[in-house]
């Protein structure tokens, strides 16, 4: 293993909190969902880093199974982004609030 | 193999590479527009596919590319045009400055949990030998087909129920 492991941790839990304070901080339900996807993203590059530290395979098909089950979130959430815009004709998280309270 | 002969090269390439990733991660979430968001998670995501390529895991590189940058991302920025948002965010759109700075803080505040977590956790010392099949399209396949066959079928299932889904979404209207 020529890069260690912590650099790819480091750099995995650094991606994951970018994700999560656009989460947060965004308001374009898009976007949210971009950073989800970086989230993931993040997640796959800790289980990559794991697979070469142990040299073992089960990690990467640990994210073949993490990339299907994310390009199946896509498919469904953009499905629900472009229903919600043709009846409230908004993306904005704050005007979708008819499940608050 | 080249590339075990050249060691000191490859952590230069890392560090290249995770510059790219977090810049272009930094710029996704604080674009204003969605398309240039869009537009650097596929530099993102590019960064990500060359460090798994560093980590001798060919396969998943090529589909990261593919699957993320190809599909996923064609489909968001199709959506985004769809959608044909003329206005990017504006002022009363945007969070509180308040808002900024807690969800900058409890993502802060992930992070610091997740390294006290990484630092907690006692990992066997890496195995030494190169990647011996590692990576390949062949040992993936040998273990999605045998370990992890049931997994693998019941994915099938999620993406048919995925279109199904998509399509029932997209035909009816909600009221």
């Amino acid at each position: 293993m020529v890069v260690p492991l912590s650099y790819y941790l480091a750099l995995s839990v650094a991606l994951f909190a970018l994700g999560v304070i656009g989460v947060l901080v965004r308001r374009n339900i898009l976007v949210i969902l971009m950073c989800i996807e970086m989230m993931l993203n993040a997640v796959n590059l800790a289980f990559i880093g794991f697979a070469d530290h142990f040299k073992a395979v089960d990690g990467q098909v640990f994210v073949f199974f993490v990339m299907t089950v994310a390009a199946a979130e896509v498919a469904v959430g953009l499905a629900l982004i472009v229903a919600i815009f043709r009846t409230r004709a908004t993306v904005y998280v704050d005007d979708l609030n008819i499940l608050k309270w | 193999m080249t590339r075990l002969a050249i060691g000191g090269g490859i952590e230069i390439i890392f560090f290249i590479l995770a510059g790219v990733a977090l810049v272009s991660g930094v710029l996704v979430v604080f674009q204003r527009h969605p398309l240039r968001s869009a537009l650097w998670l596929i530099v993102n995501f590019f960064a990500v596919a060359g460090l798994y390529l560093l980590a001798h895991a060919e396969f998943i590189a090529a589909i990261q590319i593919i699957v993320y940058a190809g599909a996923i991302m064609v489909l968001f920025l199709f959506v985004i045009m769809l959608l044909n948002l003329r206005l990017p965010e504006t002022v009363g759109k945007l969070p509180h400055i308040g808002q900024k700075i807690l969800g900058i803080a409890l993502a802060g505040f992930t992070a610091l949990i997740l390294i006290y977590g990484f630092s907690l956790a006692k990992l066997a010392p890496a195995k030494e030998g190169g990647p011996v099949g590692l990576g390949n399209t062949e040992s993936i396949a040998k273990s999605l087909f045998t370990d992890y066959l049931l997994p693998f079928e019941v994915t099938s299932v999620l993406l048919l129920v995925a279109i199904v889904g998509a399509v029932v979404l997209a035909k009816t209207r909600l009221k």
